[in-house]
């Protein structure tokens, strides 16, 4: 099968690998129909995530049909078209059964903090992505979701990661009705954090960035305020000029390690890699929220140690809210959100690139080229399929 | 209040006393103490404003709730998968194998050997992470001598996007190729200049 092959720090390329097998008998074996680029798969292909080896297939959000099931499965068949969300998760263990699916302590034996991701390094497991033609599914009751016929694919491949996680970090925000919300990052988690806010009845969405095609792209899709941080002279002080010398309510980290604003942070955390990448925007959010207000980290931090005005956030009286998303738990109120016509998911992809292409998909996704958003990757296989359905008789 | 605005302060401004200039501070009573809220009305223009305004329709609320809801759950003890390659394991968890776990890109060579230093420490252990991340370095060459092994010279301009680089960003890729020849030159200028 084609697959997307790591190389090395900004280096990657398709490659043919053996076809995946069951290993297990809840396994199944999912043929890709759409896969994304993460902001997070960014993190990886900048070299920042440790035991990320060289011939790993990345992709954590991937959508399919199913071609093969293990002996153990009964709630898939051949034929069904899956959205796959992006942890593993049994289902069964301690934190699963408090529906922390994004935390199962059951698929990744290389490490306890983080649970098991697909295609995203061997500290999260070791399991291959999906951009690729062909993808091993372990444990398929229990994380795939059959996806409705009235679902678009691209709608559909969104739901596995970017919207889920953009819900969730408005939702650990804790919002009340009239909250004004400050979203750092204007990639597609923040985007949908941005819209998500809205929904759950804030007063004031501000979205911060330094890209100014994704702050104009955020203000029309999620009708929100937007500041260029490279136009203001202290980012806590502008915000608290916006609130009234209060502070925001509520301020979201949609960004992670890959965070630019700060020559510091940017040398000790991306560039020399003394801590677990850069850490300004958790430093804007905790010096930009009021007293007594929610911080909410969704964006992907190194497994070390960030320098964060953590005593501020104590004489603040702060509550930090942060996780990977629980992806399956939100889908069917985000599917009711979709149907609903209150989101559109796939109005946020810019980028529909052939798995062929995938070096440059990912230089132009990292470099923000072209006015890259949301890229979305086609395998050659799904190609076939379609241009087969396309040309048989009707 | 009109008081209050003849507020002046004393502390040092520098050359501010030598000119018996007193900097006047904007007063904090001017600030409003209770954030400034929209009313309803004004977002009604907001697609789906408040749909999930009740917490009941925050499906991650609270963040741990149980039975869990959504999944099929697996009846009786997970199968265990069987193990048929080598898998490094977290002494955080006594280095016991997950009932299902990744079997993907098995450690090997010398970057093998410095992962499995690496899982002598735990998690929680800086040194686990500095050895990871220089067994990655290392694997970075060894997949240039595998890929040459196999006959294979890697297109590492190819690798890096140089094509849409060319195509978006023609400006850049020049000023980089010129900064990038400007840095190689010096440098082997300088080191011929120290050969004679």
């Amino acid at each position: 099968m084609l697959a997307m092959n790591y190389r090395g720090p900004y280096r990657v390329r398709a490659d043919h690998k053996p076809d995946p097998v069951i290993e297990h008998p809840g396994d199944a074996i999912v043929r890709v129909t759409r896969s994304c680029i993460c902001g997070s798969d960014l993190h990886l292909y900048h070299g920042m995530v440790p035991d990320t080896r060289v011939g790993h297939t990345f992709g954590h959000e991937f959508i399919g049909e199913v071609v093969d099931i293990g002996s153990d499965v009964h709630k898939l068949k051949v034929g069904d078209r899956v959205l796959v969300p992006f942890n593993l998760f049994c289902g069964s263990c301690f934190f699963c059964q408090r529906e922390l699916y994004g935390n199962c302590h059951n698929t990744n034996a290389q490490a306890t903090a983080v649970g098991g991701i697909y295609g995203y390094s061997h500290t999260a497991g070791g399991y291959d992505g999906g951009q690729a033609e062909l993808v091993r599914v372990p444990m398929a009751d229990v994380g795939p979701m059959i996806i409705p016929d009235d679902i678009h694919d691209e709608d559909a491949v969104l739901m596995t990661d970017a919207l889920p996680t953009g819900y969730q970090a408005a939702e650990m925000g804790d919002i009340q009705e009239g909250d004004t919300v400050v979203v750092f990052g204007a990639g597609p988690v923040g985007i949908f954090a941005a819209k998500s806010a809205w929904l759950m009845g804030a007063g004031r969405v501000i979205v911060v960035d330094e890209v100014e095609y994704r702050l104009e792209f955020v203000q029309r899709y999620a009708q929100c305020e937007v500041v260029n941080f490279r136009s203001v002279n202290d980012m806590a002080e502008h915000i608290k000029k916006m609130t009234d010398g209060l502070g925001a309510d509520v301020c979201i980290d949609a960004v992670g390690g890959d965070a630019a604003g700060s020559i510091a942070q940017t040398l000790t955390g991306r560039l020399m890699k003394l801590q677990a990448g850069s850490s300004i925007v958790l430093h804007w959010c905790i010096n930009s929220v009021r007293k007594g207000g929610n911080v909410s980290i969704i964006g992907v931090y190194g497994p070390t140690f960030n320098a964060v005005p953590i005593g501020n956030a104590l004489n603040k009286g702060l509550t930090m809210r942060m996780n990977q998303a629980s992806v399956r738990r939100h889908l069917p109120r985000l599917i009711e959100h979709i149907r609903a016509g209150r989101i559109n998911p796939k109005g946020i992809i810019t980028h529909r690139v052939p798995l062929e292409e995938v070096a440059d998909a990912y230089h132009i996704f990292s470099s923000k080229l072209d006015n890259c958003i949301k890229t979305v990757l086609i395998p050659p296989s799904a190609r076939e399929v379609k241009a087969v359905q396309s040309s048989a008789p009707q | 209040m009109e008081a209050n605005r003849e507020h002046r302060h004393d502390h040092d401004h520098g050359n501010d006393h030598a000119h018996g200039h007193v900097h006047q501070h904007p007063l904090q009573g001017d600030f409003k103490d209770v954030p400034r809220r929209p009313g309803r009305e004004q977002l009604a223009h907001i697609e789906g404003w408040g749909a999930d305004l009740d917490r009941k329709d925050r499906p991650g609320v609270p963040m741990e709730r149980t039975p869990p809801r959504f999944i099929h759950q697996h009846e009786g003890k997970l199968p265990q998968q069987p193990q048929n390659v080598e898998v490094l394991t977290s002494t955080e968890r006594g280095n016991a194998i997950t009932p299902i776990f990744g079997t993907v890109q098995p450690p090997s060579g010398l970057s093998g050997m410095l992962r499995r230093m690496a899982f002598k420490w735990s998690e929680n252990d800086l040194r686990h992470w500095l050895i990871l991340l220089a067994a990655d370095r290392i694997n970075v060459v060894e997949g240039v001598g595998e890929d040459l092994a196999r006959g294979k010279v890697p297109n590492v301009l190819a690798e890096m996007g140089i094509k849409s680089e060319w195509q978006y960003n023609r400006a850049g890729l020049v000023k980089k190729a010129v900064i990038a020849g400007a840095v190689v030159g010096t440098v082997a200028y300088l080191l011929r200049r120290r050969e004679r």
